[in-house]
């Protein structure tokens, strides 16, 4: 059991790592995308209400908590993903629109 | 499916969510990576559904159908003018779904008296905290940019000790937690407090500082995301909420060095409480301003060789955005160079503007960041403000008195001419005088944005 807490201790820390570097180069005018972005992201949370509420052993409780989880959990990726789509569309260079 | 096959397409997940944010360094690639994130996100869905053991099908399904249809009406029908708002709702729903599964979780694990571990009632306890105050302070950022609360600061005597002791009652509460004690309805007070404590800790900040709240819960949640990835042993999820936490702490700071304040400044300074009322009064001591007409100011422009426009949010709620791009066509057509210098807290969450800008098909070339503009203006002819104040107010360089001393602001009076579009002589949002506008080579066009503009180009057209 402690070998699996070091382990992911490991992971979460080399994690935040790559994400502070990852996240530095991404340029002023895009910090609203990256915002709703990684907001979308966190909506990975989906898969651990899945798993809760999939559980075989799943009593009354488990089963609407576990709902309502899944139900938060979709509507923040799926938001999440298709606004981000949104303002990412819109941003344009000068060249394609000379074209027009 | 084995637990290694989903292990390793959940190591393919992980890498998607890496690529995304790495194509959101240039704006020509970022929507490629939204996609390549959206898809590992399917992918992860459809393996963890995949797993051995899990039933509940119809349900799971049924509440997935009921949540996409909330995100994809949500998603779709926001102006972009409200995103702030929008991600701060998707974010509380994140942060609510992580509170939930602790809860589930704890009442699962207990029937069995004394088998928690250390580790995961640490990890309950975070993601029951850490999720509840990310849902109930996201719904007030909410509720307060969608303006059905107040934007002003709300704080009354003795608040400080009040929000600490509801704090304190969550920790003792996650404390009891961890020493071993059980019973679902711990795991529920817990949640109570904490989305208490939520409330509490956003109302006394003010609507201009929201967006800095929004990035540092979109943090939370994050992190709340990595909690219940050590509860439940799931590596994408570890690594994803330790993502979203680096992005969110790493905006919410770089935010605070734009606005040149510390984060427990923004937090607990109510600022925007005090000085209200007292800006109109500095207007009348003698000053004068000049002011100019829209016919003016195209002849103006007409002339010029390089033309800079500093938005702000007031350019926004006049929805002027299309005109102003119009404008600026009108003036590339007579060999004229035209920019946008954006602060990085124009608008109402850091590269709002941009996004907004964007929309009215500006191309995203013409955008300048602030210190990148700061190098042009003193070669730039015309100077036009629309709907910015605080920003580019030369007090924040040499008014030591001022509140807003040491902000980094767009130098706009080191260019040939400026013009302040603008309502009125009244204050900004923060209540702060603006000597920029008795400035000398200052003309003020006292107007609504979005009429001004449209009352130039149809001057300039008449030329």
């Amino acid at each position: 059991m402690d070998e699996v807490l070091v382990f992911e201790l490991t992971i979460l820390v080399l994690a935040i790592f790559l994400g502070i570097e990852v996240i530095s180069k991404v340029p002023t005018m895009l910090h609203t995308p990256l915002m709703s972005g990684t907001n979308a992201i966190h909506g990975i949370v989906l898969v651990g209400a899945i798993l809760v509420a999939g559980r075989a052993d799943a009593d009354t409780l488990t089963t609407v908590v576990g709902f309502c989880a899944v139900v938060l959990g979709t509507a923040n990726v799926v938001g999440g993903f298709v606004v981000t789509d949104r303002m990412l569309e819109m941003f344009k260079g000068r060249a394609p629109r000379k074209s027009e | 499916m084995s637990k290694t096959t989903t292990d390793l397409l959940y190591l393919v997940t992980i890498v998607t969510f890496i690529l995304a944010l790495r194509f959101l360094s240039s704006p020509r690639r970022a929507r490629q990576g939204n996609l390549l994130g959206a898809a590992g996100m399917a992918l992860a869905i459809a393996v963890t559904l995949a797993q051995d053991g899990l039933g509940n099908y119809g349900w799971i399904a049924l509440a997935m159908a009921i949540g996409a249809a909330i995100g994809i009406a949500g998603a779709r029908s926001v102006k972009m003018t409200a995103m702030p708002q929008m991600v701060a709702l998707f974010n509380g729903v994140g942060g609510g779904a992580v509170a939930l599964i602790a809860l589930a979780e704890f009442h699962n694990l207990t029937p069995l008296p004394g088998d928690l571990a250390a580790e995961e009632s640490i990890a309950i306890l975070l993601s029951a905290l850490i999720g509840s105050i990310s849902f109930s302070g996201s719904l007030i950022a909410f509720a307060k940019l969608q303006e059905l609360l107040s934007g002003r600061p709300i704080v009354y005597p003795g608040q400080q000790f009040v929000n600490g002791a509801v704090l304190l009652c969550a920790l003792v509460l996650g404390a009891l937690i961890v020493a071993g004690a059980e019973g679902d309805l711990l795991v529920v007070a817990l949640i109570a407090t904490a989305l208490v404590f939520g409330v509490l800790f956003v109302l006394p900040i003010g609507g201009a500082d929201m967006p800095v709240v929004i990035s540092l819960l979109n943090a939370f949640t994050g992190l709340a995301a990595s909690a219940a990835g050590f509860l439940l042993h799931n590596n994408v999820l570890i690594v994803a909420g330790a993502l979203v936490g680096a992005s969110g702490t790493l905006l919410t700071l770089l935010m605070g060095r734009a606005m040149n304040r510390s984060i427990g400044n923004v937090l607990f300074g109510a600022f925007g409480a005090v000085q209200a009322g007292g800006g109109s009064a500095a207007a009348e001591d003698g000053r004068s301003v000049r002011a100019t007409t829209a016919q003016d100011l195209a002849i103006m422009l007409a002339y010029a060789r390089k033309v800079v426009f500093v938005p702000g949010y007031g350019l926004a709620v006049a929805q002027a955005q299309h005109t102003v791009r119009a404008l600026a066509e009108l003036l590339e057509h007579k060999g004229i160079d035209v920019l946008y210098g954006i602060h990085p807290v124009a608008g109402r969450m850091p590269g709002h503007m941009n996004v907004l800008l964007a929309e009215a098909d500006v191309p995203y070339d013409q955008l300048k960041e602030m210190d990148e503009i700061n190098l042009e203006l003193p070669q730039t002819d015309v100077v036009v403000i629309l709907g910015a104040n605080d920003v580019v107010n030369p007090a924040a360089r040499s008014d030591t008195g001022s509140p807003i001393y040491g902000m980094p602001i767009i130098d706009v009076d080191r260019a040939g001419t400026v013009v302040v579009v603008k309502r009125s002589l009244s204050p900004g949002f923060a209540g702060i005088d603006n000597p920029l506008f008795y400035d000398p080579k200052t003309s003020m066009l006292f107007a609504d944005a979005k009429q001004a503009l449209e009352d130039v180009s149809a001057a300039l057209k008449a030329l």
